[in-house]
C-alpha cells in the first residue's frame, strides 16, 4: 500500500505531539497515585512490591468507615433532592417563550457553576454560623442542603438537554388522545426524560460526593467526609492509605461518568429518528 | 358537522402583534373530506390546531356537532390528529402507540386488543405489532400514525400534512389510502397540505387560504375553473390574467371588451364589480393558437416543450404576456415557429373574472 | 379564556420553579447578601461579628493600619497576593490554552465515531474529584516523587529540584485540574468548523500557518474566549490547589479568605475579601457575556 501523498488540508505542525503529550498528562498522574495505591512499603514514592494491605487497612481505619458513610449519604440525599428539583424547573424552564424572571431564575440556576465556590462556602458558614446559633441544630441537614444547592445546575442540565431534545408533538398528541395533563406526563414525558433524570441524578451524586471546598467550611465537629478527611490527613506524613482512599472513589466517579455518557448517547440515538 | 365563525387568532401584542387567523368562517360538513390549501404561513395550520385545541382563538366560534369545544383541553375534544411528523411515542410499540387513545379513554383491555387489531389490518400493518416505532420505516410510521388516530373513532380526523415527509411513489399510494380509509370508516377528514395537487386530487371541498383568511371553498373542479380571485387563480394552476372592461352582466355571465377590442362572454363572480375595469384569469389549455388574427393577436416569443404538451410564450400586441398549451401528439410537425404574428382564441364562458 | 389559561400557566410555572428556588435561595443567593452585610460589621475579638457599622474591613482590604501609630500605608501582603492570584491564573490559562487548543484541533479532526471517546477522556478526569487529582500531582514533583527520582536517577541532577510548594507547583496544579475547561468550549466550536474554508485558504495561497491564524483561530475564537474565562475564574476562585501545592506559604485569594475565618479570626475582612473576588470574577464574565455574544455556557 503506497502511502498517500494527498495534501492533508488538517495537519497542523507539532498539533498531535502536543495532543497526545496532554492525554499522557492527563492521565499518567492518576495512574501512578493507583499503581502505588497496591505498594507494599510505606512510601509512595519507592516500590516495594504489590500489596493490598493500604485498601485492608483504609477499610478497617473507623474514620474512613465513618467519612464513607457520611458522603454517601449526604451524596444520596443532595443528589435525588437537587434531581427532583432540577426536573421541576426544567419543566418550567424548558419549551416556553421566555417569560417575565426568565433571565433571573436561569441566573440563579446557574450560579453555583458562576460563583468561585470559595465564596458560596465562605457565604454558606457565616449564614449558618446564624442559624446554628439561633436553633443550637447542628445536624447534617446544613450539608444536604448545601450540596443540594450546588447539584441543581449539575442535575439541570442533561434534564434541560434531553427536554429541549425531546418533540414537542409527542405531548400534543398524547393529549389529543384523550390523555389528561398528569398522564401525558406520567406516560409519554417521564418514560422519555428518565435518561435525562438518571444522567442528572449521576452527575449530581459525582459532584456531592468529590466536593471539598463547601463541605470544609459547613461541616460541624466530627462531620468529615471522605474529601474533608482526605484533606486534612494531607497535612501529615502521607502513606498510600490516601492513595487506596483515592482510587476507591476515582473507581466510583469513573464508573458514574462513564455510565453517564453512554446514557446521554444511547439517549440521544433513539430520539434522532428523524 | 364543524361550524366555524368569526374565528381569529393573534399571536403576540402590540406592534409585534401577527394576525394569523382572520375572520375564518367555514361548515365542515359530516363525512366529507375537507382540505385546508395554501402556501406556508397562511393560517391553515393554526385553523386546524385551533380545532385540535392546541391553539387558543383570541376571539370567535367553534362547534363540533353543535357542541361548544372551545371551552374543552384537548384530551376532550372528539377529535384525533395526524401530525406532520407523526410524533409517534418512541417509548412504546406500534400496537401501544395505536392503542394510546383507547388506554386514555380508560376503555377495558379486551376492547383495547381488539380495536386495536382491527385498526393493524385496516392499515396493513398487524406484522409489525410489536416493533418499536423506530425500526419501521417513514411510510410504515404514516399508517401506524393514521391507525392510532383512528383507532378512538373520533367524529373528526385532523391532518397535518401528512404525506409531506413520504416520497413520491408512496405519496401517490397514500392519496389513494387516505381517501379509501375515509370512506371505510365515514369520519370526517380536515386535511392541511400545500401541495394543489394533492389537494384536487383528494378532497370533496376546498379552501384556499391566505395571510389568514379563506378566500374561496369549493370543490375541486369548481376552485380550479372557476378561480374567484387572482391569489386563488395564481396558487392552483398557471393563469393568463388579461386587462379587460366590463360591458354588461346578466346572471353569472359577464360580456368583456379585451384590450384587442374584441368582446367575449366570461364567468362573472359573486359579488364583483358590474362595470369598470376587471381582470380575466384563462387558464392555458382552455385556449388555442391560430396563424390568423383571432381574440387577440401577438408574437411568438418562444416555444417550450414538455413532452406530454407544448407551451407557446406570445408577447400580446397591446402588452403583457400569454401563454398558450396545447396537447402533443406523435408524428405532428411543430407548426409555429419564434417570431411569427399568432392569434389567441378561447371560447365563451371559459374565462373568469377576479374579484379584484 | 385566553388570558386565563395565560395565568394559569403563569401560576404552574413559579409553583414548579419553588422547590429549586427555594433551595437555590438559601443554600446560594441568599448567603451572598448576608456576606455583603458582613463586610460592614466590626470584627469580633474571637471571630465572628460586632453588630456595628464600620467599612473597616473593605480599607484592610488594601490598606494596613501600623499597629503602633495608626498610621495608614499599602498593604503589602494583600497586595501581594492579589497580584498571585492574578498572575498565576493567566499563566494557568495561558498554559491551558498553548496545550488545549491543539488538542481540542486534534480532536475535532479525528473521525466522527472515535471525537465521542476522546472527548471522554478529556472529560473523565474532569469529573473525578479536585482533591485527588492534585494529591496524584503532588505525589509526582515531590523531592521523593517520579519526577526527581528520575532525573537523579539518570544523573541529570544530583540534588532533587524543589518543586513542591511553589508558585510552579500551583500553576502546574491549576493548569492539571483546569485544563478540561479549556478544551472542552474549544472543541465545541471547532468541531462545527466547516474545513472546506481551510481548503479555500490554501486554494488562495496560504500557509498552514497563515490558515491557523486567520482562518482557523478567528472562526473558533468564541470558544478559545469561553474557555479562557472557564480556566480563568476558577483559578482565580481555587483554593484546594494553592492550599495541598503551595504548602501554606504561597497564597491565593481562597487561602486569604479562608485565613479570615480560621486563624485570622476577621469575618468582615473575609466577607469584603470575597466580595472583591466575586466582582472580579463578574467582570471576567461580563466581558465573556460581551464577547461570546448571547452563546450559552456549557460547563462550569
Amino acid at each position: 500500500m503506497a502511502k498517500s501523498r494527498a495534501f492533508d488540508i488538517r495537519r497542523q505542525t507539532g498539533f498531535v505531539p502536543i495532543a497526545l503529550a496532554c492525554f499522557v498528562l492527563l492521565y499518567l498522574p492518576i495512574i501512578l497515585l493507583v499503581i502505588y495505591s497496591f505498594n507494599a512499603g510505606e512510601s509512595i514514592a519507592i516500590w516495594e512490591g504489590f500489596s493490598l494491605q493500604w485498601y485492608v487497612s483504609a477499610w478497617q481505619n473507623d474514620k474512613v468507615q465513618d467519612a464513607t458513610i457520611l458522603s454517601l449519604i449526604i451524596a444520596a440525599s443532595a443528589s435525588v433532592i437537587a434531581t427532583s428539583a432540577a426536573v421541576m424547573a426544567a419543566l418550567a424552564t424548558t419549551r416556553t417563550r421566555g417569560f417575565k424572571g426568565y433571565t433571573l431564575v436561569f441566573a440563579m440556576i446557574n450560579q453555583p457553576l458562576m460563583i468561585p465556590e470559595i465564596v458560596t462556602a465562605v457565604a454558606l458558614l457565616i449564614f449558618f454560623a446564624m442559624i446554628k446559633v439561633a436553633t443550637g441544630y447542628t445536624g447534617l441537614m446544613y450539608l444536604i442542603i448545601a450540596h443540594s444547592a450546588f447539584c441543581i445546575p449539575f442535575a439541570y442540565m442533561p434534564i434541560r438537554a434531553r427536554l429541549q431534545g425531546m418533540d414537542l408533538n409527542l405531548e400534543q398528541a398524547g393529549a389529543d388522545l384523550y390523555g389528561t395533563p398528569w398522564r401525558v406526563f406520567r406516560r409519554v414525558t417521564l418514560p422519555q426524560l428518565w435518561p435525562g433524570v438518571l444522567a442528572g441524578g449521576m452527575l449530581a451524586f459525582v459532584i456531592s460526593l468529590d466536593d471539598v471546598v463547601i463541605t470544609e467550611f459547613v461541616k460541624s465537629a466530627g462531620q468529615d467526609t471522605l474529601p474533608t478527611y482526605m484533606l486534612g490527613q494531607m497535612r501529615r506524613v502521607i502513606t498510600p492509605e490516601v492513595n487506596a482512599i483515592s482510587t476507591a472513589l476515582l473507581a466510583i466517579s469513573v464508573a458514574l461518568v462513564i455510565a453517564f455518557y453512554l446514557l446521554s448517547k444511547g439517549g440521544n440515538q433513539s430520539t434522532g429518528r428523524r | 358537522m364543524i361550524e366555524i365563525s368569526g374565528l381569529t387568532k393573534t399571536f403576540g401584542a402590540g406592534a409585534s402583534a401577527f394576525l394569523a387567523l382572520d375572520d375564518i368562517n367555514v361548515e365542515i360538513r359530516q363525512n366529507e373530506f375537507f382540505t385546508l390549501l395554501g402556501p406556508s404561513g397562511c393560517g391553515k395550520t393554526t385553523l386546524l390546531r385551533s380545532i385540535a385545541g392546541f391553539v387558543d382563538p383570541t376571539s370567535g366560534s367553534l362547534t363540533i356537532e353543535g357542541q361548544d369545544v372551545l371551552a374543552l383541553p384537548p384530551y376532550a375534544r372528539p377529535v384525533n390528529t395526524v401530525f406532520q411528523n407523526y410524533a409517534l411515542f418512541p417509548h412504546m410499540t406500534v400496537a401501544e402507540n395505536i392503542g394510546f387513545g383507547l388506554e386514555m379513554q380508560d376503555r377495558p383491555k379486551a376492547e383495547i386488543k381488539s380495536v386495536v387489531d382491527d385498526m393493524l389490518e385496516l392499515v396493513q400493518m398487524t406484522a409489525m405489532a410489536d416493533r418499536m416505532t423506530s425500526q419501521i420505516s417513514g411510510g410504515q410510521q404514516q399508517r401506524v400514525a393514521l391507525a392510532r388516530a383512528l383507532a378512538p373513532k373520533p367524529k373528526v380526523l385532523l391532518l397535518d400534512e401528512p404525506l409531506s415527509a413520504l416520497d413520491f411513489k408512496l405519496r401517490k399510494e397514500m392519496q389513494i389510502e387516505l381517501k379509501r380509509l375515509q370512506s371505510e370508516t365515514g369520519i370526517t377528514f380536515v386535511f392541511v397540505t400545500h401541495d394543489q395537487e394533492e389537494a384536487l386530487t383528494m378532497s370533496d371541498r376546498i379552501a384556499v387560504m391566505s395571510a389568514g383568511r379563506i378566500l374561496q371553498i369549493g370543490g375541486p373542479k369548481d376552485i380550479y375553473d372557476h378561480p374567484a380571485e387572482r391569489f386563488v387563480a395564481d396558487f392552483i394552476g398557471d393563469t393568463n390574467f388579461l386587462d379587460a372592461r366590463i360591458e354588461s352582466v346578466e346572471g353569472d355571465t359577464a360580456l368583456l371588451k379585451l384590450g384587442s377590442g374584441n368582446t367575449i362572454a366570461a364567468r362573472a363572480v359573486q359579488g364583483g364589480a358590474t362595470s369598470g375595469a376587471v381582470t380575466l384569469a384563462v387558464r392555458p389549455e382552455h385556449t388555442t393558437l391560430t396563424k390568423d388574427s383571432a381574440l387577440i393577436d401577438g408574437v411568438l416569443e418562444n416555444i417550450v416543450y414538455f413532452g406530454t404538451d407544448t407551451h407557446y410564450h406570445v408577447t400580446l400586441n397591446g402588452g403583457g404576456s400569454f401563454v398558450v398549451r396545447k396537447q402533443n401528439q406523435p408524428n405532428i410537425p411543430e407548426a409555429f415557429s419564434i417570431g411569427e404574428m399568432v392569434g389567441v382564441q378561447f371560447n365563451a364562458g371559459v374565462g373568469q373574472v377576479l374579484r379584484d | 379564556m385566553a388570558h386565563k389559561s395565560e395565568t394559569q400557566a403563569t401560576r404552574r410555572r413559579w409553583l414548579l420553579l419553588s422547590p429549586a428556588m427555594f433551595i437555590l435561595l438559601f443554600a446560594a443567593s441568599g448567603p451572598l447578601l448576608i456576606v455583603v452585610i458582613y463586610s460592614f460589621l466590626t470584627a469580633g475579638d474571637y471571630g465572628g461579628v460586632v453588630w456595628s457599622f464600620s467599612t473597616d474591613a473593605w480599607f484592610n482590604v488594601v490598606v494596613e493600619r501600623d499597629f503602633f501609630d495608626d498610621t495608614l500605608s499599602f498593604s503589602d501582603a494583600h497586595l501581594s497576593i492579589f497580584w498571585r492570584s492574578v498572575k498565576l491564573s493567566l499563566m494557568t490559562t495561558f498554559v491551558a490554552f498553548i496545550v488545549g487548543f491543539p488538542t481540542a484541533y486534534f480532536i475535532a479532526t479525528r473521525p466522527k465515531n472515535s471525537r465521542d471517546i476522546w472527548m471522554l477522556l478529556i472529560m473523565i478526569p474532569f469529573w473525578t474529584n479536585l482533591l485527588i487529582r492534585t494529591f496524584a500531582v503532588m505525589e509526582i514533583i515531590r523531592n521523593e516523587g517520579v519526577v526527581n527520582s528520575v532525573l537523579v536517577g539518570l544523573g541529570i541532577i544530583d540534588q532533587p529540584i524543589q518543586m513542591l510548594f511553589t508558585e510552579f507547583a500551583i500553576t502546574l496544579g491549576m493548569f492539571y485540574v483546569y485544563l478540561p475547561l479549556m478544551v472542552l468550549p474549544i472543541y465545541a466550536s471547532m468541531e462545527r468548523f466547516d474545513f472546506s474554508l481551510v481548503e479555500a485558504a490554501y486554494d488562495l495561497y496560504a500557509s498552514r500557518w497563515r490558515v491557523l491564524r486567520r482562518v482557523i483561530f478567528p472562526i473558533v475564537k468564541p470558544g478559545v474566549i469561553a474557555g479562557s474565562i472557564l480556566v480563568f475564574v476558577p483559578s482565580l476562585g481555587a483554593y484546594v490547589t494553592p492550599r495541598v501545592l503551595g504548602g501554606g506559604k504561597h497564597l491565593m485569594l481562597g487561602n486569604l479568605i479562608e485565613l479570615q475565618f480560621g486563624q485570622g479570626r476577621n469575618w468582615p475582612l473575609g466577607a469584603a475579601l470575597s466580595i472583591t473576588l466575586l466582582a472580579i470574577v463578574m467582570i471576567a464574565l461580563i466581558f465573556y457575556v460581551r464577547s461570546a455574544g448571547r452563546e450559552e455556557m456549557s460547563h462550569g
